[in-house]
């Protein structure tokens, strides 16, 4: 069996005496799309943050394809193939949309600093290989038509698709997207859940995604994760999840046990 | 498919360079013929200073967007070291000044390098004070060593603009600045620009997009000092004296201004407004004198010294451009002969396609 794309093990956190993570282990194989769920301040987010070097674990360790992240800087976790959206839309709105998507490919583009000011080969050929990838990923996320727009431009759901297409640009192994469908509606989440299907068809790349729209969960992910208070209270799938007692009980109290009198 | 059309840009790259060399011939022709003179040749070679200081300011200021109150620490750390290795050089001034120009970059460069590294942690306001900091404890040292002449500063600079070479100076000034332009506006649209610009959009997005954003921020703040080192080599070999309150808080601010003015982020503009606001002050003088040969007895005396109003202009200037324009006058944009380029390919009145599917 080939190894899972990203393996977490352990993973520990606190901010002062909030034990925001507590033993948190979870794994994502390659080409599987998962999602990671929980009540409002479960700590979804903060295990982003760890994923991408923000905060460094107190305890624990993240393995991308067995190599361990944990001296890595975010750029280089970046480069190596973890790649994020945020929660709250993070673009470079006074840049063109291609130069958004082109940004993300900085590391890939490889020519040296003199290059660029002769606009010499290398340059060139960088430059070129640098606007057909980012034709590309405009063409799947339907961003073609606003290539030369500033991304302040774009209205909200489209803003949402561009930091999609700029995690995609970084060529990862493994994109993180932190609440994709927020603030859509239902028609821009359909074809969302279409997009993110693709985008793992035709470039073969794990997804790992926070969401609180429970159809997009439950329709699009194929292995889920509960997170409360810090820990894993349930894995497996869609209707193992919704039907375990656990997860009713973390999202709508503990009146279904009962005690509700 | 949208690959980028490097054959329009270096067709255009061609188009910019005969200018500059026709704008370089015209000068020179301008200077022989004495047209030009003496007074005049100065004040474009100050402007030609100035443009490269303040497009300079402008990467770290523009592209990167982080607030710099001390640009005229690092000129004056590349006037002095010019001025000092030319003055005690044994070898002739053409060989010593361009050395030296590129000793004071340097050295500016490498102390700009020392100086980013603990304050490039912060930023915005921060930054700028700090950077303010910089630039008078750079002054008031220069003011205080025994080598740097104090408070008196170095006089006796040679210039290599020579009664029987009267372009000495501009032929060494203008083509620094033509490369420092070149410089700024390739390395704006290269990896590395986009990089520096994603770190001015957002500094967290652009860590997670894999831009190592202290490399970037350290090595746009060091080009920065480079080049300003090198237009305060230059300023201190133009003027021929030097001293350490030319290059005080004012100053800083002066340079900081023509970025504004001609909009943060913008290299023409940048340029276009180093130009005027340098022309400034000889332009108040001599709107000052007519005015007062025209107006009654009464107002002479004010408008004979109507250039000491500069900085009251100045900064009238200033507020109306942030009432009115609060992005400067050219925003970020550039004023490109692309378009035009674009015209003459086409000709027979198609417009020229929008870079969508064909690149022609």
């Amino acid at each position: 069996m080939k190894p899972a794309v990203l393996h977490v093990e352990d993973l520990t956190i606190h901010f002062g005496g909030i034990h925001a993570l507590e033993g948190v282990s979870f794994f994502v194989k390659p080409g599987q799309i998962v999602g990671l769920i929980g009540p409002n301040g479960a700590g979804k987010t903060t295990v982003f943050n760890l994923l991408t070097g923000v905060y460094s674990p107190d305890r624990g360790d993240i393995f991308l394809e067995n190599k361990s992240l944990r001296r890595k800087k975010t750029f280089q976790r970046c480069q190596m193939g973890v790649a994020r959206t945020f929660q709250n839309i993070r673009l470079f709105r006074d840049l063109t949309v291609a130069d958004n998507i082109k940004a993300a490919m900085s590391h890939q583009l490889r020519y040296p600093l003199i290059s660029g000011i002769y606009r010499g080969k290398a340059y060139r050929r960088g430059e070129r290989t640098a606007a057909e990838h980012a034709d590309k990923i405009m063409e799947i996320m339907g961003l073609s038509d606003s290539a030369d727009l500033l991304a302040r431009q774009l209205p909200y759901g489209q803003q949402r698709k561009l930091e999609i297409a700029r995690a995609l640009a970084a060529r990862p192994k493994i994109v993180l997207l932190d609440e994709p469908a927020a603030g859509m509606n239902p028609a821009e989440t359909a074809e969302l859940m279409d997009m993110i299907r693709m985008i793992r068809d035709t470039l073969g790349v794990s997804v790992l995604l926070i969401e609180h729209d429970m159809n997009v969960v439950m329709d699009l992910c194929e292995f889920i994760f509960v997170l409360d208070y810090g820990r894993i209270i349930a894995r497996g799938t869609s209707e193992k999840i919704q039907n375990d007692p656990k997860v009713i009980e973390a999202y709508l109290g503990g009146e279904l046990n009962g005690e509700y009198a | 498919m949208a690959p980028p059309n490097f054959r329009k840009r270096a067709l255009s790259s061609l188009i910019i360079l005969i200018l500059t060399a026709v704008i370089y011939l015209a000068m020179h022709l301008l200077i022989a013929a004495g047209i030009i003179g003496p007074f005049i040749r100065g004040i474009i070679n100050i402007a030609c200073i100035n443009i490269i200081a303040a497009v300079s300011l402008n990467l770290v200021t523009g592209l990167l967007g982080q607030l710099v109150l001390g640009h005229a620490g690092f000129m004056l750390i590349g006037a002095y070291t010019a001025a000092l290795i030319t003055k005690n050089s044994a070898m002739p001034l053409s060989v010593s000044l361009p050395l030296s120009l590129l000793a004071g970059g340097v050295l500016s460069a490498v102390i700009g390098l020392v100086i980013a590294l603990p304050a490039l942690r912060l930023r915005g306001d921060y930054l700028a004070i700090v950077t303010l900091g910089f630039g008078e404890i750079i002054r008031v040292v220069a003011n205080n060593l025994e080598f740097t002449g104090g408070p008196a500063g170095l006089s006796g600079i040679k210039s290599l603009t020579t009664r029987q070479n009267a372009t000495g100076m501009f032929d060494l000034i203008f083509p620094i600045t033509a490369f420092v332009i070149f410089f700024s506006f390739t390395f704006g649209t290269s990896r590395h620009g986009r990089a520096v610009r994603s770190i001015r959009e957002n500094e967290i997005a652009a860590e997670s997009s894999g831009i190592n954003t202290t490399y970037y921020k350290l090595l746009t703040f060091t080009l920065a000092a480079l080049f300003a080192g090198i237009a305060g080599g230059l300023y201190a070999h133009q003027i021929g004296v030097i001293a350490p309150s030319r290059f005080d808080f004012n100053k800083s601010v002066e340079i900081l201004m023509m970025v504004v003015l001609g909009g943060m982020g913008s290299i023409t503009g940048a340029a276009i407004s180093a130009t005027f606001l340098t022309a400034l002050p000889e332009l108040l003088r001599s709107i000052g004198k007519l005015l007062a040969n025209v107006l009654p007895d009464v107002m002479t005396g004010f408008f004979n010294n109507f250039d000491q109003y500069r900085m009251l202009i100045y900064s009238v200037l200033l507020i109306c451009v942030m009432l009115f324009r609060p992005k400067g006058l050219f925003g970020r944009s550039e004023i490109s002969i692309t378009p035009l380029v674009d015209v003459f390919r086409h000709q027979g009145g198609r417009a020229p396609k929008k870079r969508k599917d064909g690149t022609k």
